[in-house]
């Protein structure tokens, strides 16, 4: 062989790995591309057919204005009021017990202790129970259990909490939720390295301390993260709240926690399955359905953003 | 060889008396009966492979080998004659008094007044004027205060690495420790940070007890009065640095310090 | 020193080239002083002039040697029994120089010598000679055992060096206040036993260095090994 045909030789073979490299390269992102091409098609079918049918309703009296004439017209007023109101409450009830749990499990219980594995475990399978299961359990416990213990109590076994209520509801939807805001938690808790923990310590701090004022506060953006999924899932919910406090229509405002409420979830079912007129409330459903989108779009990119700029903040990049 | 007050000469003070102090982290024994003395004022440098023990050593100090799950501590430790492990003995009180310093920097994410000023605010200490003083003065003596004077609000994560390592000096300085423990605190520093840091080391040493502990011979030799060498969970040999370096007593000694092994 | 060898094989060749010129110079050195002795005891004028020649060499090896020091020294930061090592050797090295110069001295005044008839038998000076030669030897062979008793035992030899040199003395002076042609040779003979007598002081200055390399103590100016108590004198 020649000099010349020796080198070349050995200068083909790479060049030709070189080429099966490139193809399993090529593949792997034609195969992604077109995964993510038919992922962004069915949203925007799901989308652009909501938008087109329901966009034209969207308005200020839409917003702001009772349904009227049999849900056929008007707006979604008390259906939203009623979300947020209960969403408000859940968030109160669920964030500061999410987070003490998660705050035990993580900084205080000894790693390899039964409570500690059996708290695990109680979590974890509480965030696989089908959410209709907690609507039951806010029935039983919630208002067959201590809402008519409270009547007992108060009002001479008159009915006013052991009935669906706003309170109730809010309750059972905090109990859903519960899992995430630990979960959400712990991994918050997690993420702040322990040399922050150790340098607390070194100087003289309890445990107690460096949790309330090092850990807790580094971690507030991933427990934000976890409130504003759990608000996310309490909007959107509606089996839970179907036999603890949701109405299908009320001609007024809840004013007070025992109350029913009503709710956009269950608004869109009520819509869509028990107006008298389905065609003349079509608009008005998708309008519904849009809101609904938008309100869960909205919140969950709060959560990234807020998550983002915390973060950016707590590594001291900007004021 | 004795490593106990007697070896050291009546001149100085013993500011850390250790006896037969042995640790366990679950059946396995991370650190054989340790005896010795720390002089005050002066600093002392724990040297020797990794794995030697001499960290361990250290966090025994301040019990922060506690912080460990299944770590147990055997002996007595000593600070100006009181003990500081026994029942009824908080931990608290004894890292109030013995303070440490970590091999990365580690401030908190808060600015650099408020990470000057968390010792002193977990302490009780709340009077605005003598939070600032003192955080002066931490700051001062921890060669940080000119660099920094003006901009006390910014984030302490802006600042370098050799700076973010002084000011956490200055945040264990605040707390007024008599005992300053270092864990291979230039180890992340480039030469010239370094160097800073162990000019530093020479100016606490008027006013702290330090004990240090560096992988890096040449720092032992530049920065310390004294030098223990652990080895295998065992201290081999503890005399003073200059002794160490020129005629080492022990051959295991000899043998790590001209790079024979290790 | 420490038998076991260091993890950088590149430090340690160099230390063993260092104890490797050392030795070199050594035997250099001694080659110079026994063939100065000899060219003065069968007067050959030749062989005093090529011993002479080679303070050259002398001169070029303490260059390299101290600048071998000066490197190890900035590079590899010895510490412990190197660092001992390496600051003894730039020491010795000095007194090998001058041990070398002092032979090249003898040289020269051998080449002076030759130029008149021979003064006298020579007995004390060639007994000397031995003696210093054999201090010098027995110093260099204790630097390469790292013994420190055979280092010791030299030392104790130079009382004898300086006996030598008196009675050496005191015979060339009643040769000098006999007659006065005698004069020129004596002080010739007289230079070269000073010569001898100072070859000595710098072997036992070498065994002494040797005693410090391998013990860490520094016995200079007092002689005396651990646990010896003082000798009167």
């Amino acid at each position: 062989m020649t000099v010349a045909a020796r080198v070349d030789s050995g200068r083909s073979r790479p060049f030709v790995r070189a080429m099966r490299n490139r193809a399993g390269d090529v593949a792997l992102a034609v195969s992604s591309g077109a995964a993510i091409l038919l992922v962004l098609m069915i949203l925007a079918v799901i989308l652009g057919d909501v938008v087109i049918h329901g966009g034209r309703r969207l308005s200020l009296s839409f917003f702001f204005t009772a349904p009227t004439e049999g849900m056929t017209q008007g707006g979604i007023f008390p259906a939203l009021f009623g979300t947020l109101a209960m969403v408000l409450l859940m968030t109160v009830a669920v964030v500061p017990v999410g987070v003490a749990t998660a705050v035990y499990l993580h900084e205080y219980a000894p790693a390899r202790s039964l409570l500690t594995r059996a708290v695990r475990i109680a979590v974890s399978n509480l965030a696989g129970v089908p959410s209709i299961v907690f609507g039951l359990f806010g029935l039983g416990f919630f208002i067959q259990f201590v809402g008519v213990g409270l009547d007992k109590i108060f009002h001479g076994g008159e009915r006013v909490w052991g009935q669906p209520a706003l309170v109730w509801a809010a309750l059972t939807m905090a109990v859903l939720t519960l899992p995430v805001v630990i979960v959400a938690t712990e991994e918050a808790l997690r993420a702040v390295p322990r040399e922050l923990r150790e340098a607390s310590l070194a100087l003289g701090a309890t445990q107690f301390q460096t949790v309330y004022k090092v850990v807790l506060p580094q971690a507030v953006p991933g427990i934000l993260t976890g409130t504003i999924l759990a608000i996310s899932r309490g909007a959107g919910e509606v089996a839970p709240i179907l036999f603890t406090g949701v109405a299908y229509f009320l001609p007024h405002l809840p004013d007070s926690l025992h109350q029913q409420f009503m709710h956009l979830g269950n608004h869109i079912y009520v819509l869509s399955t028990q107006s008298p007129d389905v065609d003349a409330t079509k608009p008005l459903l998708y309008a519904t359905v849009l809101v609904l989108l938008i309100v869960t779009f909205v919140l969950n990119l709060a959560a990234v953003v807020v998550r983002a700029r915390m973060r950016r903040r707590l590594a001291g990049v900007g004021a | 060889m004795t490593m106990t007050a007697s070896a050291h000469g009546p001149e100085l003070t013993m500011k850390l008396t250790v006896r037969d102090l042995e640790v366990f982290y679950g059946s396995k024994r991370g650190l054989a009966p340790v005896t010795l003395d720390l002089p005050e004022k002066n600093v002392t440098a724990l040297i020797g492979p990794s794995g030697c023990g001499k960290s361990t050593f250290l966090r025994s100090l301040n019990r922060m080998n506690e912080l460990i799950a299944g770590c147990k501590v055997k002996g007595d430790v000593r600070l100006d004659d009181e003990p500081i492990y026994g029942p009824g003995i908080d931990p608290v009180v004894v890292r109030r008094r013995i303070g440490m310093v970590f091999q990365r920097s580690n401030p908190f994410p808060k600015s650099i007044f408020e990470n000057v000023a968390y010792g002193l605010r977990i302490g009780g200490i709340n009077d605005r004027g003598e939070i600032a003083e003192r955080v002066e003065r931490a700051l001062s003596h921890a060669a940080l205060w000119e660099e920094v004077k003006d901009r006390l609000q910014e984030n302490a994560l802006s600042l370098s690495g050799g700076q973010q390592q002084r000011l956490c000096i200055a945040r264990a300085l605040a707390v007024e420790p008599e005992v300053l423990l270092m864990d291979e605190p230039a180890s992340a520093l480039d030469p010239i940070a370094t160097a800073h840091i162990e000019e530093l080391i020479d100016d606490l040493s008027k006013n702290y007890t330090v004990v240090i502990v560096t992988h890096n011979m040449q720092q032992a030799a530049r920065v310390s009065d004294w030098t223990a060498f652990f080895y295998m969970g065992e201290l081999v040999e503890y005399d003073r640095t200059n002794i160490i370096f020129t005629k080492p007593s022990k051959p295991k000694t000899e043998d790590y310090i001209t790079g024979r092994f290790g | 020193m420490s038998l076991r060898e260091h993890t950088n094989r590149e430090y340690e060749g160099e230390l063993r080239k260092l104890r490797d010129q050392l030795l070199r110079m050594g035997a250099k050195v001694e080659e110079i002083i026994s063939g100065s002795i000899k060219a003065l005891l069968e007067r050959d004028t030749d062989l005093a002039t090529r011993m002479i020649a080679f303070d050259r060499r002398i001169n070029q090896m303490e260059v390299d040697i101290d600048g071998l020091c000066l490197s190890i020294l900035a590079r590899r930061q010895p510490v412990a029994s190197d660092l001992r090592f390496i600051t003894m050797a730039l020491k010795l090295v000095t007194d090998l120089e001058r041990i070398g110069d002092l032979g090249v001295n003898i040289s020269e005044r051998v080449v002076e010598l030759n130029a008149e008839p021979p003064l006298k038998p020579y007995v004390d000076l060639p007994n000397m000679a031995n003696e210093v030669q054999g201090m010098l030897r027995e110093a260099l062979d204790a630097f390469v055992a790292g013994d420190p008793e055979r280092a010791h035992a030299v030392i104790e030899r130079d009382t004898n060096i300086d006996a030598y040199y008196s009675q050496i003395f005191r015979e060339l002076l009643t040769y000098m206040m006999e007659d006065a042609h005698n004069i020129f040779r004596a002080t010739r003979l007289q230079s070269i036993a000073k010569y001898l007598e100072r070859i000595g002081d710098h072997a036992t200055n070498v065994a002494e260095m040797v005693v410090f390399m391998v013990k860490g103590m520094d016995i200079r100016h007092t002689g005396k090994l651990e646990g010896e108590t003082a000798r009167g004198g």
